[in-house]
């Protein structure tokens, strides 16, 4: 019934809105530089403590294993069976090892392995996985369907089984091969982030209108669809060098990583199985130095990740 | 549900496959003879030698070995060890115990790390939280195996309240210490995630029409925020009865537990390869099917999951 309706109209308040006038609307500022997502990154990573203490750390085990010389002079390698399971002595800060070895040498000159260890097999498993995670999701169709199944088969054998697996038949055991073959059971986890990333990336409007402007498909996903899709992969990359850092140290500690000769904390650790009981000092400053570089990895980790993540900024 | 589960069966087929020939692939033909492995230094005559290589098929093509050794998975029999043992008698022994380790380490991480992330989560901001979060970091960041000796060194040798190695049939009460050491990792990752999920789900709508509706705080936090906050941390626990299964490697190894990762631990060092092939292979299946099982979860949670074409 019309008339039924009409008598029950009620009057509406509506809040004044106060508009912005069209010339302010035009009035863009132009002369600040453009934001990126990085430069916000950048912004909200440097207000944080965490991602100074991290980058300090890091900056810290960088020069000890590039320049191993300026922390000791004394050789790491030099066993004297005299000074076996001794404590701290001048010019030895940290006691010795079961061998005769100076504690502290071995602790400055086995960051180098780990370091390299970390960083070749997280270099190889970005380019490896960004690569592979960026072609199948871009393209899509029959690439996409072999490479996901191929995925799927390294992404069934857990990374540290399959190290160990191949390790123990491998004839040149050194860290580069340790990075490989811990790459080459790595690579899915980073394919499969930036190929979900590179697909919600090719939705946006920037891609459609870089194709109607006669930009080629290749040459979109190289400039525009890459650069969009890669902030996941960078926060798993920074958190798996420390993963790759303790696959390492285990694999030698297991006697399958690193040659016996090689100065590396995990074989350390290993060796100082044995004095447990007499000398745990031994087993404690390799332990140390691996668990604080490990952690540094993981803190920067959490910051970049709150710096990229916008949602995990605002849940802080 | 049922549908999705059989396509998630049939997928996981083609995966078992391919990840069993790579790991065969990778055992049998990286260089190094297996034979001359089991003699160590000692020269075998060539007709033992040929009588070997036809007894282990290693005289046959390289994907011949591989199907002879499937179909003979299939069949329950998983070859024999250079020392004459059945590989299935060996797994037999030592999978109750590396099950009943891991069955320790889930009740113990599943436990202490809701019980921690809880109240690491209503309290967010206070003292217990940020000590729960820098805990649970260090744990994460320091390798199990300096854990285990950090226990073993502390409760075994200084408190002498644990058996510092365990012995061949592995006692429950034996195994509570390899089992935390075991749980260390996952625990920290279970704190971080349950009190992610409480500290959530504390502003969300239904708690706060639930506090509005005059329940008592009791009831919204047992019954509303904790429920709900378990969700991630339910499949968390079954993507984590893989990584035990991998972890156990190195933990059997430490304490000398004769599980499946102890075993292999062995193996791998003696170069025993059809030990490790298929402990690796069984291994492999375990971690597939608690993936398949995170999925299940996943699926019974959220319908867009199941429909999805």
């Amino acid at each position: 019934m019309p008339s039924n309706a009409e008598s029950r109209s009620a009057t509406h308040y509506v809040a004044p809105i106060e508009e912005t006038p069209l010339q302010a609307v035009d009035q863009v500022n132009e002369d600040e530089k453009t934001r990126s997502t990085w430069t916000d990154a950048w912004d909200s990573m440097r207000r944080r403590r965490t991602f100074w203490i991290s980058s300090v750390l890091i900056l810290l085990v960088l020069v000890v294993a590039i320049f191993p010389g300026l922390f000791t002079h004394v050789d790491p390698r030099a066993a004297d069976l005299e000074f076996s399971n001794e404590g701290p002595t001048s010019g030895h800060p940290l006691g010795f090892t079961r061998q005769g070895n100076d504690v502290y040498a071995r602790v400055i000159w086995g960051a180098q392995n780990s370091i390299i260890v970390g960083l070749v097999a997280t270099v190889l498993v970005s380019l490896v996985g960004i690569v592979i995670g960026a072609l199948a999701g871009f393209y899509g169709g029959w690439l996409d369907t072999v490479v996901s199944r191929i995925a799927d088969i390294f992404f069934s054998i857990p990374t540290i089984l399959g190290a160990i697996v191949i390790m123990s038949v491998i004839p040149a055991r050194n860290a580069i091969t340790v990075a490989l073959v811990l790459s080459a059971f790595a690579w899915p986890q980073i394919a499969r982030i930036m190929r979900g990333a590179v697909l919600s990336a090719k939705q946006s409007d920037y891609v459609t209108a870089s194709a109607a402007l006669g930009v080629g498909r290749f040459t979109t996903l190289v400039r525009h669809v890459i650069p969009n899709a890669l902030a996941p992969v960078i926060v798993v990359a920074t958190v798996s060098l420390g993963t790759f850092i303790v696959a390492e140290a285990t694999l030698s500690f297991l006697g399958i990583g690193l040659p016996d000769s090689a100065l590396s904390w995990g074989l350390d650790i290993g060796r100082a199985q044995t004095s447990i009981r007499t000398n745990p000092a031994t087993i404690f400053w390799p332990s140390a130095a691996l668990s604080i570089t490990v952690l540094a990895f993981l803190l920067l980790g959490d910051v970049v990740r709150d710096a990229l993540d916008p949602k995990a900024r605002a849940r802080r | 549900m049922l549908w999705y589960l059989g396509k998630r069966l049939l997928q996981l087929i083609p995966v078992f496959f391919g990840a069993t020939f790579l790991i065969y692939f990778m055992v049998f033909s990286l260089p190094g003879d297996p034979i001359a492995a089991l003699f160590g230094d000692r020269q075998p005559s060539p007709q033992v030698i040929e009588q070997l290589r036809q007894q282990y098929n290693l005289d046959k093509p390289f994907i011949v070995q591989y199907m002879l050794w499937i179909g003979g998975v299939f069949r329950g029999d998983l070859g024999v060890t250079y020392s004459g043992l059945p590989v299935s008698q060996q797994l037999a022994q030592a999978f109750p115990i590396t099950a009943r380790l891991a069955i320790l380490s889930l009740v113990f991480e599943a436990v202490a790390g809701i019980v921690v992330g809880v109240i690491a989560g209503l309290k967010k901001g206070k003292w217990f939280d940020a000590t729960a979060l820098v805990v649970s970091l260090l744990l994460i960041s320091v390798p199990t195996f300096v854990v285990g000796f950090i226990l073993q060194y502390v409760f075994g040798i200084q408190l002498d309240l644990f058996r510092v190695t365990v012995s061949g049939d592995a006692p429950w009460s034996e195994l509570v210490l390899p089992a935390i050491v075991l749980a260390t990792v996952s625990f920290a990752y279970i704190v971080r995630l349950t009190r992610a999920s409480v500290a959530e789900n504390m502003s969300a709508d239904f708690v706060r029409t639930a506090t509005a509706k005059g329940l008592p705080r009791r009831r919204v936090v047992g019954v509303h925020i904790f429920r709900n906050s378990l969700i991630p941390v339910v499949t968390y626990l079954g993507v984590d009865i893989g990584n035990l299964m991998v972890g156990a490697v190195v933990t059997e190894g430490i304490f000398n537990i004769n599980g499946v990762g102890g075993t292999v631990f062995r193996a791998v060092k003696l170069g025993e390869g059809p030990t490790v092939v298929s402990f690796v292979a069984v291994m492999v299946i375990i971690f597939m099917l608690a993936n398949l099982l995170v999925d299940l979860l996943y699926a019974v949670q959220d319908p867009r999951i199941r429909y999805a074409k």
